[in-house]
């Protein structure tokens, strides 16, 4: 057993539910009725969660990362980025070959879905979602066009600072996570009452990408970089499996 | 004192209304981006072991059946095996082991077609009653839920994890009833009466 084979498969470290969103966060309405009232019932994790799906590289098709064109293969409208990062663990190690998925709406703020009818128009060539696989380093990247903020019926005046929806697999089932990358910047962030289930300061600045100029392309597009961090993983050696059991 | 230099998990945010359009596009209509959605099914043609149907619904704490969910399971093959990188072996070659599964857009009612998975070593060497691994994200919920399907018709008793829930009666609202031959109905309920067992593990 290698090194990298013992750290993959150790027992996940614990959630620091405190950093995360609460469960019942009544800014955000929706969430009075769909939170949990009873406590979470806690122990460390099994191998039901330290075990997860294997995504290949080679289920990736060649547009699959690239929003602008991966509709209609004619350029969507709209403020061209390079989305990029890496996803690392709490240990700070790049997690490699993990499928990485968005979806956001077009630079208008609409989005491809029935449910949503708000006046701002489809753009013809942008469908909204994107994915690709880490690379060996836990680096990624997406192009994709700035979405739009829009208003969302929560308070009579909400709207949703400017946002790409990602989802992202670790190596284990437990690391399972979905979060929101914000914009450097956005008046509108301190606003939003679904940011704002955050508790921490801190934890909500984690959210927010930089403007990152050293990976624009001048004349073509700019650039943000977001890291995305997944729970670590303790080595599995020396370890007292019955203590506290 | 030195600090300790962790990085924090990303922070989770809510997976939104709009959450089949990054993970299940072709469901909902937007085709031709992937040629299939991902997790259609957790087993292929051929999968060892009893073959079984899983129907239900989420629902929240007004009674209301949820169209907007989104679960992801996660199972071991018939010889309790995960795939992938599960340390003590192979498994079945045709169990893939993870599904993506969305609530029907009109009734709220998903379904689940996998065969039952077998019992599966706690960390201190004790089994496990065979359980599905799911994970459930909707509009309004911050932070994926973590649950487990258990069967009606095995011994869960002994299950280390089943053990641990201290109101005895909660334990039922895990446990998946038999309906009808190889056929089960598990309702998942966020809040309120009846409320489904949630896990932080």
């Amino acid at each position: 057993m290698t090194l990298s084979d013992k750290v993959e498969r150790g027992p996940l470290f614990f959630r620091d539910r405190d950093w995360h969103p609460a469960a019942y966060a009544p800014g955000y309405k929706t969430s009075m009725t769909r939170a949990p009232f009873r406590p979470l019932v806690s122990m460390g994790s099994t191998l039901s969660e330290e075990t997860g799906p294997a995504f290949g590289h080679s289920m990736i098709g060649l547009l699959d990362n690239n929003l602008i064109m991966n509709f209609t293969g004619e350029p969507a409208i709209g403020e061209r980025i390079i989305m990029h990062g890496r996803v690392l663990d709490e240990q700070g190690r790049g997690v490699p070959n993990v499928l990485v998925e968005i979806w956001q709406a077009n630079a208008g703020g609409r989005y491809r879905h029935k449910k949503d009818s708000y006046a701002a128009p489809l753009d013809p060539n942008f469908g909204g979602c994107g994915r690709t696989i880490s690379g060996p380093d836990g680096a990624y990247e997406f192009l994709t066009v700035r979405p739009g903020a829009y208003p969302w019926p929560n308070r009579v005046n909400d709207w949703r600072p400017m946002h790409i929806h990602i989802s992202v697999f670790g190596s284990g089932f437990g690391q399972r996570l979905i979060t929101q990358m914000y914009f450097e910047g956005d008046p509108l962030i301190a606003r939003c009452p679904i940011v704002n289930t955050i508790g921490q300061d801190k934890a909500i600045q984690a959210l927010v990408a930089p403007l990152d100029m050293n990976r624009a392309i001048p004349m073509d597009c700019l650039a943000y970089k977001f890291d995305i961090v997944l729970r670590g993983r303790r080595q599995s050696f020396f370890e007292n499996r019955k203590e506290g059991l | 004192m030195q600090e300790l230099d962790y990085l924090k998990e990303s922070p989770s945010q809510t997976a939104g209304p709009y959450v089949h359009i990054g993970l299940t596009p072709n469901k909902l209509g937007i085709e031709g981006i992937y040629p299939f959605d991902l997790g259609e099914s957790p087993i292929k043609e051929g999968a060892q072991g009893e073959a079984i149907t899983i129907i239900g619904t989420v629902q929240d704490g007004a009674g209301m059946v949820m169209r907007d969910a989104l679960i992801e399971s996660w199972q071991a093959d018939a010889q309790g095996i995960y795939p992938g990188n599960d340390p003590r072996g192979a498994a079945d070659p045709n169990v893939t082991g993870w599904a993506r599964i969305i609530a029907d857009f009109d009734s709220g009612e998903w379904t689940l077609k996998t065969i039952k998975p077998g019992r599966v070593p706690f960390p201190d060497g004790r089994l496990m009653a065979p359980h599905i691994a799911l994970w459930v994200v909707a509009r309004g919920i911050n932070l994926g839920l973590q649950t487990r399907i258990y069967f009606q018709d095995e011994d869960n008793e002994s299950c280390p994890v089943l053990q641990r829930i201290e109101h005895r009666p909660r334990v039922n609202t895990l446990i998946a009833k038999k309906t009808a031959a190889n056929t089960y109905r598990f309702d998942i309920v966020l809040q309120g009466e009846n409320e489904t067992v949630f896990f932080d593990m």
